[in-house]
């Protein structure tokens, strides 16, 4: 389990340094925040939990990863780059002409990918329909869905919500990347969420809380069984633009060009906090 | 140009929605990856056999259109065709962006076949009256749209689509079109079918107004006036070609939609005209960019002049003009 841990872990600060090398190279800004929030998640997730082979990425039994929040397209992109299903150059064109990778994500131009996204709150319905599909072919294959706290705002989350728990696909798990912020602040002022998880179990959900950047605590999560044949939702505390010290934690790490010398710092920073685990 | 058979379809005289129940059980026994999803209108929209014949192949969302449109596109992750019935008003207007990005841009082969189009769903009134469908999904890329005339038109289409790679919207009525098919045939995807050649004068309809037209050609020779009709029921793709070949025998054209004039079968038809540089006299008739009053549906079609002596008034009008 320790070798394990450490690999994912090294795996994610690889991923965390592709954030922010395409952030600090891009034309004209990523989504920096809302990407570093998710490099533990995608390592566990491409590296530990999910079934896939990127040699074959329509294989009928992998499973089926929908990245709801299609603006953390950074993130995914590197996991798949490092996954092996396109080469990781492919990053340094990110957001350039008619790109593999740009912001939102459009499958018709990504291999592998499952779905175009970059609409909120359209993810969870189709990870819904996708596992209802399983359930129908009575097939073991499992439907992850990535959705950000911006998100869980629209209604269509909460059509989602209710017709997950009503067909009970516990072949179906929800992570939601919570750090708190949507563009235009804490979600506590701009939109009320919480108390979220007291409102996910009543609409029949299994929920657990973790620190999204806990790699032990994301995998305990994914292999924890749901009771009762629920969906899962794992709510996934996260720190928007982790490790960029000058916008960590704030809504102005939602979408910017890094500097050269905060990329500098950020990147030194990871490599140290590698080495030491 | 149709291959026919020569029996009479047992289809004939019912709703088109009706056919759509039939021949989704049909075609449900031939391909075990059809679904069929509703949102909470099963009984309305005639999903009620396949949901008992297929109980496990059948999804009802509840009253939740985007979602609808959405576990629909993810039923296609799984290798499934669906098809995701509710009234028309709520498929184009309620999930639009559902349909649009989810469906449209991702290129997913669902296909949505919605009922209650046009003034069909009459004491209903305007939240429940279709008048913008059309419109809407002939704008999304890669989107295939039929309105067909009648019940056999529809069995038809949705046999000739369920291999279709994209995805296909199908327009349904709430009553029994008047019927225009008899025997069954195998369809033509964009092909213009002249039903009536007649002279110099051409009605061009679709869907439900099909019918009516064939009944407004016969007052129209009382008249004295030997006009022809086409049914368009591929609205996209169309092939162009093929109607301007007819178009241009005829001097004066005018189109017959149950939906807004803007941007519906009329507009279409515009487009081509335009293109193509014919010259023409050219009206569009159908519901005049107004929202619509309630009512029973026969006194709607004649206040609105959709029926038969409605549709013969507007166009001795427009010979008048």
């Amino acid at each position: 389990m320790e070798s394990k841990i450490k690999e994912l872990s090294h795996i994610a600060a690889l991923i965390n340094q592709d954030i922010l090398t395409t952030g600090r190279d891009c034309a004209v800004g990523v989504h920096i925040g809302g990407n570093l929030t998710l490099s533990q998640i995608m390592a566990v997730l491409f590296f530990e939990v999910a079934h896939l082979d990127p040699k074959n990425p329509d294989w009928k039994d992998r499973d089926r990863i929908i990245l709801s929040k299609g603006h953390g397209n950074v993130a995914l992109s590197s996991a798949m780059a490092r996954k092996g299903f396109f080469p990781l150059e492919e990053l340094d064109k990110f957001d350039t002409f008619n790109s593999m990778l740009s912001m939102h994500i459009d499958k018709h131009r990504m291999p592998g990918v499952e779905i175009s996204s970059g609409s909120l709150g359209h993810g969870l319905s189709i990870a819904v329909g996708a596992a209802l599909g399983a359930k129908i072919d009575q097939a073991d294959w499992q439907t992850y869905c990535i959705i950000s706290d911006g998100e869980m705002e629209e209604g269509s989350v909460w059509e989602a919500l209710m017709c997950g728990a009503n067909y009970h696909l516990d072949n179906l798990t929800v992570i939601l990347d919570r750090d708190m912020f949507t563009i235009e602040g804490h979600t506590e002022e701009t939109m009320m969420l919480e108390p979220l998880a007291d409102k996910l179990e009543a609409f029949n959900w299994f929920v657990l809380t973790v620190d999204g950047h806990n790699i032990k605590e994301l995998l305990d999560a994914f292999n924890q069984k749901s009771p009762d044949n629920k969906p899962k939702f794992i709510i996934a505390n996260t720190i928007k633009g982790r490790g960029v010290a000058s916008v960590e934690g704030k809504a102005s790490s939602h979408f910017f060009k890094i500097s050269r010398e905060d990329a500098k710092k950020a990147l030194e920073a990871l490599k140290s906090a590698d080495m030491e685990a | 140009m149709n291959d026919k058979k020569q029996t009479q379809s047992p289809l004939v005289g019912l709703p088109s929605r009706k056919a759509y129940g039939k021949v989704i059980v049909e075609l449900g026994h031939q391909y075990d990856n059809i679904v069929a999803l509703s949102a909470d209108l099963a009984g309305s929209v005639n999903l009620a056999e396949f949901s008992k014949v297929f109980p496990d192949r059948f999804i009802n969302v509840g009253v939740a259109e985007q979602d609808l449109m959405g576990v629909s596109a993810g039923l296609t992750l799984a290798g499934k065709i669906p098809y995701a019935s509710t009234y028309a008003v709520f498929s184009a207007l309620r999930s639009a962006e559902q349909v649009r990005t989810d469906i449209g841009y991702n290129g997913l082969p669902v296909r949505i076949v919605s009922t209650h189009s046009g003034i069909t769903f009459g004491v209903a009134g305007a939240t429940h009256q279709a008048l913008e469908d059309l419109s809407f999904f002939r704008t999304i890329p890669g989107m295939a749209v039929f309105s067909p005339a009648d019940a056999v038109e529809t069995a038809a289409i949705l046999r000739k689509t369920v291999n279709l790679d994209g995805p296909v919207y199908i327009r349904l009525s709430r009553v029994a079109e008047k019927t225009v098919y008899t025997q069954e045939f195998d369809y033509q995807i964009g092909q213009p079918d002249l039903l009536v050649p007649g002279e110099d004068v051409l009605l061009i309809a679709t869907g439900i107004e099909v019918g009516e037209s064939l009944d407004a050609v016969e007052l129209l020779k009382e008249k004295g006036v030997n006009a022809g009709l086409l049914n368009i029921s591929t609205i996209k793709p169309l092939n162009t070609q093929a109607v301007i070949d007819i178009l241009k025998n005829y001097k004066t054209l005018m189109t017959v939609e149950q939906h807004n004039i803007v941007n519906g079968l009329g507009s279409a038809i515009a487009e081509i005209i335009a293109e193509a540089n014919l010259n023409l006299k050219f009206h569009r008739h159908g519901i005049m960019d107004i929202f619509t009053t309630s009512g029973p549906y026969q006194d709607l079609l004649s206040y609105y002049k959709l029926d038969p002596a409605g549709i013969r008034d507007t166009l001795l009008q427009v010979l008048d003009s």
